[in-house]
């Protein structure tokens, strides 16, 4: 077994293992920092999976394989590999996991941390192992994992309106997972085989069977994503999640769905996403639009970055929709984007709004006034959210622009176009955002505000420096994405 | 890589590196920031001025590093410096180094001046990027930083009620406009095959590209550069520090555009460069007429700055592009020199309004402003005569319609700049010292030596450049003054008597219908607010209310529904006993028919 296979291995059990550990250990303080522990050693793992092995002589291009027979009687395979599209998943994951786990060290819930910081390793097992799974029925089981975790993180730890916030995002993504189950059975059934380094391309699945199968299983990761209109869990959830949940439901909850698009639904299903695709792109622009506009009018802090989420993804999912190497260059890049910066923002609300007691606009001001370094660190979070040039959300954004134009057409240009001002109305929104909160005098929730703990300087100044990072350097993930997306769209350019 | 592209990649990253470590300081530590900022500057103004002089920049230079591979669509961290963009940048380094050394003064008692600082060598850096980019993305990259250096700094002064919104405003408008700018930028990548800058302006492109992203890049050089109808957010943005308006908001940022098209020449042959001549028309003239009516020092200047970057934008379009960089550069020096003046009288007497009487008390001051405005009205020989002589005499000389609407503008722009130039001189420095004025002084030598290096091109450019091989470098035309030459001449002279009769004359009463709109820039304000910025709020409202009620409520409705159903089959399942007795009897009556007949099937 290679370093990189074990890591394969590593990457799973180590949550797994941590999970189980942190619930049953007695005391509360020595569960989370066992988690932290268990969180900064699985990162460590994952970053081994970056060294590729020798390229297989055929068929995709992973770095690491391990296939080992799980059911033989169902046929179902426990076949784990890393590409470079899974690759900067993986990492983020693990990273966020691991900004979660030690922001509960120095900030523990006011009941159950243990539990609360097993259950952030159980998402991560569940995220990672989606990521990693190159077996249909093993992703589907791993999409699985993620869920009920993250309704207990919701419904135990979650604000006043967490009942309510809980049900939507259980029904909601419930039934996208039954949607998901019938759509991996209806590939099985009709291919013969749930393993994706078979199917993707397409091969064994006919027409009829390429429809059904993507119908079914773009509406399920469309719930996860979330593309408008099937985003209305997502404000809720993400505003009565506690901090850490909130982030872990932006950083990787929702990149399931875009990751399962792109490598499920277009891997498996090629011709039908070249017909579906035009819808798929108007939707994305009108969650653009409407996130954004929504956003411009919001009057809650949590809520309003929630809104920027559904727009962020909807231009992960126009890039997606271009069913072009540009296109899914910047959909995966704006992913991993989305995650460091809405990852950041989460953090930076919930320390506001913990502190200051409310997240209304209206009611806080004055931040910069009394704390000009978290003032200065939000301030350019939300310039990385709007998609500065040179910070790392600018170039899922413009390039899922650019995407859609070299597509070209009338259709295409106009909703390239009406991303583009998307852009804008995003700016607008961020500025109102960071008018109303830091600028003008200190009103009384800022005034009675106490100074946030140094130690969350330690979960934000990652995200600060990889946002920055990114930026500069988006080949960080563009290089490993070539070789995988090109055999991704092998369907498309026949190459 | 050889030295002169190693310096090129310097040129924005010694201020960057400066400014980035600018922003871990302590906000009080002056002493440090200022350092670091004017070490930053320093470096880039020296190797501006390595470049400026390097024999193998007037070839013009370039260099390719690989940076962001999107599958066929490649950006790279291109350079390209030729003589005009090695003057440019000596002239954005050395303002930026003025206004460095300007603020130590100016801004004696801020307990931010980290912050200030650093972003001011941060807009440095980004505008340096701008003009050694040699790829339209990088480009994009530092076009839009500056825009936010700019946001940030004009909301600098917190005892400012009105700073925030002038900063919101500022970075909106540009930003809408940027959209275009955008696209543009990704029409222009597409249709080339590359971002590569001298290859983007050498390619062949279908019949319908260069128009389309010549009126898209337009859109987004109008609003960086103040243009008619998106000046709107530059007067506002005088909220931001008087250094700051001098660097970002006359010399550097909003001339940026100008430049940017003078490497993009061929989009102006076409629709854009009609569009281009028209907009410069009205905005010179609207720019000079609120000039003429603005009440307050800075937004003289501001407006001032509107109209004469139209100047600098009508002569790109009448061409050739270099009277455009001449005019740049030239207003460069004397707008930053009239910028700092200003700062010397705010600081002086603490009001941006005109006091007067301010000549016997400040005569630095004075001198350096009467300077700065007699190059900004065309009196020979300082510097803006020659550079706005030269757009004159080209729009003059145009053929198509467009470029006669612009060159009737830029004349009569030229008597109103006479008029406004020597009302403000007269209005804020002549008379009889008031209460105001008492104690009036020249300012410390941090801010006076900027003002006096400042005062050297503003007066000495035109004769400089007209004179020896730098001329040649940026392709200009050499001077030939004849008897057209006198007729901007007379204009500026009639206008000027117009404004010293006015004054002579004494504050008459409350101003005219004419001059309250112009000072209030003719409605153009109210304008976009009720047809762009209410329209797009109630919008982002009703989508607000629709995503909660409508999308939302279907989901809620949905889920009720289904309980509803259920409630409703739970009630059938609670019938009294005879009849559950009955309906299960039934089924088995079902069941055992359904088995028989099956099985008498087989």
């Amino acid at each position: 077994m290679s370093a990189g296979t074990a890591a394969l291995v590593a990457v799973l059990a180590l949550p797994a293992g941590g999970a189980l550990a942190a619930a049953c250990l007695r005391r509360d303080r020595a569960a989370r920092i066992l988690a932290t522990a268990v969180a900064a050693l699985t990162l460590a793992a994952a970053a081994l999976l970056g060294r590729p092995g020798p390229p297989p002589p055929a068929g995709p291009p992973v770095w690491h394989d391990l296939d080992l027979p799980w059911v033989p009687a169902l046929d179902l395979r426990l076949h784990l590999a890393v590409d470079g599209i899974s690759y900067p998943l993986v990492l983020l994951t693990a990273l966020l996991t691991l900004l979660c786990c030690a922001h509960l060290c120095w900030r523990p819930p006011a009941s159950g941390g243990r539990l609360l910081a097993a259950l952030l390793l159980l998402v991560e097992l569940g995220a990672v192992g989606t990521f990693l799974a190159w077996d249909l029925l093993l992703f589907f089981c791993f999409f699985e994992v993620v869920l009920l975790p993250m309704y207990a993180v919701i419904a135990f730890w979650g604000g006043p309106g967490r009942r309510r916030a809980a049900r939507l995002f259980a029904v909601y993504t419930l039934t996208g997972s039954v949607l998901l189950l019938v759509g991996v059975l209806t590939v099985v059934v009709a291919a013969g085989t749930g393993d994706l380094s078979v199917l993707t391309g397409g091969a064994g699945l006919g027409r009829g069977a390429q429809y059904a199968a993507f119908a079914l299983l773009a509406l399920a990761f469309a719930v996860k994503a979330p593309l408008w209109p099937l985003h209305t869990w997502l404000p809720a959830a993400h505003t009565e999640a506690p901090t850490v949940g909130s982030v872990l439901l932006a950083g990787v909850l929702l990149k399931l769905g875009t990751y399962g698009l792109v490598r499920v639904a277009v891997g498996v299903a090629p011709q039908a996403a070249a017909e579906f695709r035009g819808v798929l792109a108007a939707l994305a622009t009108a969650a653009i639009l409407v996130g954004t506009l929504v956003c411009l009018a919001q009057s809650e802090l949590k809520r309003l970055v929630a809104y920027s989420s559904v727009a962020h993804m909807g231009f992960v999912l126009l890039g997606v929709a271009t069913l072009t190497e540009t296109g899914l260059h910047a959909a995966l890049l704006g992913n991993v984007a989305h995650g460091v910066v809405t990852g950041l923002l989460f953090f930076l609300v919930g320390a506001v709004k913990d502190g200051a007691g409310t997240g209304e606009l209206a009611a806080l001001g004055g931040l910069r006034e009394r704390f000009p370094a978290l003032a200065g660190v939000l301030g350019f979070a939300a310039v990385a959210s709007l998609g500065l040039p040179g910070l790392a959300g600018f170039w899922g954004e413009a390039f899922a622009v650019v995407a859609a134009w070299q597509v070209g057409g009338a259709y295409w240009s106009t909703l390239g176009a009406l991303a583009a001002v998307g852009g804008a109305l995003a700016a607008a929104s961020f500025l109102r955002m960071l008018r109303l909160v830091s600028h003008g005098p200190a009103g009384t929730a800022v005034a009675a505000m106490p100074r946030p703990a140094a130690a969350h300087w330690w979960s934000w100044a990652p995200l600060v420096g990889l946002t920055l990072l990114l930026g500069v350097l988006p080949a960080l993930v563009l290089t490993p994405g070539h070789a995988p997306l090109r055999y991704l769209l092998i369907p498309f350019t026949g190459e | 890589m050889t030295g002169v592209v190693a310096a090129g990649y310097a040129l924005p990253a010694a201020p960057l590196a400066a400014g980035l470590a600018g922003l871990l300081l302590p906000p009080a530590a002056r002493r440090a920031a200022g350092a670091l900022g004017l070490a930053g500057t320093g470096a880039a103004l020296a190797l501006a001025l390595y470049l400026a002089g390097a024999p193998q920049v007037r070839a013009g230079v370039t260099h390719h590093l690989d940076w962001a591979d999107f599958g066929g669509v490649r950006v790279g961290l291109d350079l390209w410096v030729g003589a005009d963009s090695a003057y440019v940048a000596v002239a954005v380094a050395a303002v930026a180094a003025a206004v460095q050394g300007y603020s130590l003064g100016y801004l004696r008692g801020d307990d931010r001046y980290a912050p200030y600082a650093a972003q001011v060598s941060v807009f440095t850096a980004a505008m340096l990027l701008v003009v050694v980019a040699g790829d339209l993305v990088l480009l994009l990259v530092g076009w839009e930083v500056m825009g936010l250096c700019s946001y940030l700094l004009i909301a600098h002064d917190r005892r400012l009620p009105e700073a925030p919104g002038a900063a919101v405003k500022a970075f909106l408008v540009t930003r809408v406009a940027d959209v275009g700018f955008l696209l543009g930028v990704a029409l222009l990548g597409i249709q080339a095959g590359t971002f590569a800058l001298p290859a983007v302006a050498e390619a062949a492109y279908p019949a319908w590209v260069v128009p389309t992203a010549g009126l898209l890049i337009l859109a987004g050089v109008l609003g960086k550069s103040a243009q008619f109808p998106l000046h709107t957010w530059l007067p506002d943005a005088m909220a931001g520090p008087t250094p700051v308006s001098a660097l970002i908001h006359a010399a550097t940022m909003v001339a940026a555009g100008g430049y940017v098209l003078s490497r993009l020449t061929f989009l102006l042959d076409g629709p854009a460069g009609t569009v281009l001549a028209l907009v410069a028309a009205v905005t010179v003239l609207l720019g000079a007429a609120a000039a003429a009516a603005a009440d307050d020092l800075k937004r003289v200047l501001a407006w001032s700055t509107v109209s004469q970057v139209g100047y600098i934008m009508g002569a790109l379009a009448v061409g050739p592009a270099a009277n455009a960089l001449f005019h740049l550069l030239t207003h460069a020096a004397f707008k930053a020199l009239l910028f700092l003046g200003a700062g010397a009288v705010i600081h002086a007497v603490a009001a941006g309004r005109f006091v007067g009487g301010l000549r016997r008390a400040m005569p630095v001051t004075f001198w350096c402003t009467a300077l700065g405005l007699g190059a900004l009205a065309g009196v020979p020989p300082l510097s803006g005569f020659f550079s706005k002589e030269l757009i004159l005499l080209a729009a003059a000389a145009g053929t198509g319609w467009a470029d006669r609407v612009f060159a009737a503008a830029a004349f009569g722009g030229v008597a109103l700049t006479g008029y406004y130039a020597l009302r403000l001189l007269l209005r804020a420095f002549a008379g009889a010292p008031g209460p105001a004025a008492a104690g009036a002084h020249d300012p410390p030598w941090s801010m006076r030596a900027p003002l006096l290096l400042l005062a050297v091109p503003a007066a000495l450019l035109g004769l400089g450049a007209l004179h020896g091989d730098a001329r040649r470098a940026i392709r200009l035309a050499a001077p030939h003054l004849d008897a057209a030459a006198a007729l901007p001449l007379a204009l500026t002279a009639a206008g000027a008597a117009l404004a010293w009769w006015h004054w002579r004359r004494g504050p008459a009463g409350r101003p005219g219908a004419w001059s309250r709109a112009a000072a209030a820039g003719f409605g153009v304000d109210a304008a976009q607010r009720a047809l762009v910025v209410r329209p797009t709020l109630a919008l982002a409202g009703a989508a607000r209310t629709a995503d909660e009620v409508g999308v939302g409520g279907l989901v809620t409705g949905l889920g009720r529904a289904v309980r509803a159903a259920g409630d409703w089959v739970v009630a059938r399942h609670r019938g009294p006993l005879p009849r559950a007795l009955g309906i299960a009897l039934g089924g088995l009556l079902v069941a055992a028919v359904a088995a028989g007949a099956l099985g008498g099937a087989r």
